[in-house]
């Protein structure tokens, strides 16, 4: 490919390289031109470091909103899922999990190709969150949330163990399967493919399901059902078979997140998905919970965050702060930045 | 009528209270007697340790009816705080009980603090959020403690954050050393001292839950908007019981502490924090008692004699959580077990009159 042979060329710019707006020159994309040319390097001037400091900056950014896409789409599960089950899906983290590894299993034990991975891997977890929600989460419909609570901790704490007892706890590399290059923007800033494949990933699901729930039939059901279930079913709506459509989706989007997460950060193992699981959480109260757009908004911000905490600030404390601004959302505006503000009714 | 359910309460507190008093009897007499293993002997004060933090931990969610998922964090503070407190009474010449006794005060104490600085905001939450955050400070305090590098020398006690160069003195000596936690501490508690607390521990929350205060901690778990309506401030009654439950937490992480070698960070994760859950949900929410029993087997069952099955240990614990409360919620089992129950109350009454 064409964008192969850019990739050493950014190699040798890598050094001081300036962007300068209006001066087109030979090289230069999109009207930035860089330092190479015109000042040769220019070792220790103070301009140079600024530079490399913004061109950080950006590349930040991008990861960040890379991170924040993968967060955005667990996101999304979590937020359609307790917007019409009214419960925090615990083992939601842990289905990313065994996406992964079926993704895993396929490509790299098998060698087959990624996009057939991907699929099993959509397939295996649609299955597993309909069984969870078959097995465990239904016979609860109409006790307190705390029993329900305590089930879907069960439920996580099961698909890791089992998780852990059928593939061992080693580490297991992920394979680059969306390559290794990228594209190249401007001067030396380069974006991976795996990095556009995530953030184009979580666009498209995010408009798909703004469409599915605003205008399918099965869609506006789920609506329905996270506004009143009672008066659902008095229209006619099959309440259960709704539920399990929400978790079947939020599931498929979970293993898609779990293959996007791993090509990404590539060390596999059982408690892979947890962390990232209760930060896509973190993510959906940011937005507001029940908000298809605020768990959007919501996982970017906190990817760019964490992303930027752990660059500027220290990376031991990236999660601490991550964790922070969940409760300072919290304290200031509950019901996230997106969220509707609900009454409670006795 | 009242004074019958106030007398069958606190029968039912004194049964507990003897089952304790028995239990560590034997225990006593057996350790004395040199009848028990040395390997078993040495599980009994981390035992003593998840007790107290199993019954702690029970009036959050059994009595409160909020569930907290970073109870670990609470025994943090207390192991880290009461362990560095007994180090650096090391060697002023006070006698080991009363250093013990010292670092559980002061675990206790300053895991208060932090559940009031935790339990401030977060008890303005409700259900899953409160969840969820209290999770959030579990991990913040482990993230805290593990970049908390702690000394002493003559000049005092020195504390520095992400950075171990804090500027010991001469004759200086490390305590907490960030991730590698806490080393060389000697182990001076003993059975007897996490007797005595669990059984504090019990009086308190006893006497807590029977009285006005407890009643009103109760109405807010069963409806909290109708409480409110009747005057009861959610959040002040809230705070009380969870900063008791931490208080309590802290004593049980400074017990524990003291009675290993090396204490890390780690230690205190989250799976510490559902362990002492599945205690709580195995032996009844609200019910003492059976939080005491599950830790006890749950503690030294898989510790001992179930050691070559500790790789299915978490599994079987998930399955327990899941089966506890499906069983305990279905309806037909409700209706079963009610069918049984009222049978055995009027027996009860029967011999009362």
């Amino acid at each position: 490919m064409a964008l192969f042979l850019l990739y050493p060329i950014n190699i040798t710019l890598r050094r001081g390289t300036r962007w300068k707006r209006g001066k087109r020159g030979a090289g230069s994309v999109r009207g930035f031109a860089p330092y190479a040319e015109s000042g040769g390097g220019a070792p220790g001037q103070p301009e140079a470091k600024l530079e490399v400091v913004s061109l950080s900056l950006v590349n930040n950014l991008i990861n960040g909103v890379s991170l924040g896409s993968v967060y955005a789409i667990i996101a999304l599960g979590y937020t359609m899922v307790y917007g019409i089950a009214k419960m925090l899906n615990f083992a939601h983290g842990d289905v990313i999990m065994v996406g992964a590894y079926i993704c895993f299993f396929i490509c790299s034990d098998f060698g087959m190709s990624p996009i057939l991975g991907i699929l099993a891997a959509v397939l295996v977890c649609t299955l597993l969150g309909v069984l969870i929600e078959q097995l465990a989460y239904k016979p609860l419909r109409q006790v307190t949330s705390l029993a329900v609570l305590i089930t879907a901790i069960g439920v996580s704490y099961f698909l890791q163990n089992a998780a852990q007892l059928m593939w061992t706890s080693n580490p297991r590399i992920f394979p680059a399967i969306f390559g290794s290059g990228g594209i190249q923007l401007i001067g030396d800033l380069t974006i991976p493919y795996k990095t556009l494949v995530t953030i184009g990933a979580c666009l498209v699901i995010m408009a798909g399901l703004i469409l599915f729930t605003g205008k399918t039939r099965t869609g506006k059901a789920m609506r329905a059902c996270s506004e009143d279930k009672d008066a659902a079913q008095l229209m006619g709506i099959n309440v259960n078979r709704t539920i399990s459509i929400t978790f079947a989706i939020g599931s498929a989007l979970a293993a898609v997140a779990g293959v996007l997460l791993c090509s990404a950060y590539p060390k596999l193992i059982p408690t892979t998905g947890s962390m990232p699981g209760i930060k896509a959480f973190t993510a959906a109260v940011f937005g507001g919970i029940g908000s298809i757009p605020g768990a959007f908004l919501g996982g970017i911000l906190l990817g760019v965050i964490e992303i930027f905490s752990s660059a500027y600030l220290s990376t031991e404390l990236a999660n601490a702060i991550v964790f922070l601004v969940l409760i300072v959302i919290l304290l200031v505006k509950p019901t996230g930045l997106l969220g509707k503000k609900v009454s409670e009714k006795v | 009528m009242k004074r019958l359910i106030i007398r069958k309460k606190s029968r039912k507190n004194f049964i507990t209270y003897g089952v304790v008093v028995a239990a560590f009897i034997v225990l006593a007499s057996v350790v004395s007697a040199g009848a028990m293993p040395s390997a078993l002997q040495g599980l009994l004060v981390p035992m003593c340790a998840y007790i107290i933090a199993a019954i702690s931990l029970n009036l959050t969610v059994g009595v409160l009816g909020e569930l907290s998922l970073g109870h670990a964090g609470f025994m943090s503070v207390g192991a880290f705080c009461g362990a560095t407190a007994a180090m650096a009474l090391n060697g002023a010449g006070v006698p080991d009980w009363a250093r013990m006794a010292a670092a559980v005060a002061v675990g206790a104490l300053l895991a208060a603090v932090a559940g009031v600085v935790v339990g401030v905001p977060v008890l303005r939450l409700r259900g899953d959020y409160l969840a969820i955050v209290t999770l959030a400070f579990g991990e913040i305090i482990k993230t805290v403690v593990t970049n908390l590098y702690v000394g002493k020398d003559p000049a005092g006690l020195r504390v520095g954050f992400l950075n171990p160069d804090i500027g010991l003195g001469k004759g200086g000596m490390m305590i907490v050393n960030g991730p590698n936690g806490i080393s060389g501490i000697t182990k001076i508690s003993t059975l007897t001292a996490g007797f005595v607390i669990i059984l504090l521990c019990l009086i308190i929350i006893f006497n807590l839950v029977d009285s006005r205060s407890g009643r009103a901690i109760m109405a807010l778990r069963d409806n909290r908007i109708a409480a409110e309506s009747v005057g009861i401030n959610a959040t002040q009654y809230k705070l009380m019981a969870f900063v008791i439950s931490a208080a309590m937490a802290g004593a049980a992480g400074a017990l524990y502490a003291l009675s290993q070698n090396t204490v890390t960070a780690n230690k205190f994760d989250f799976n510490t924090s559902i362990l002492i859950l599945v205690f709580v949900v195995l032996g009844g929410l609200g019910n003492m008692l059976g939080s005491i029993v599950a830790a006890t087997v749950l503690y030294i069952l898989p510790e001992t004699w179930l050691r070559q099955f500790s790789d299915y240990r978490m599994l079987i614990y998930a399955v327990v959580l899941i089966l506890m409360m499906l069983i305990t919620n279905n309806a037909k089992i409700r209706i079963w077990m009610g069918k049984l129950l009222p049978h055995k109350k009027e027996k009860e009454g029967e011999a009362h009159v």
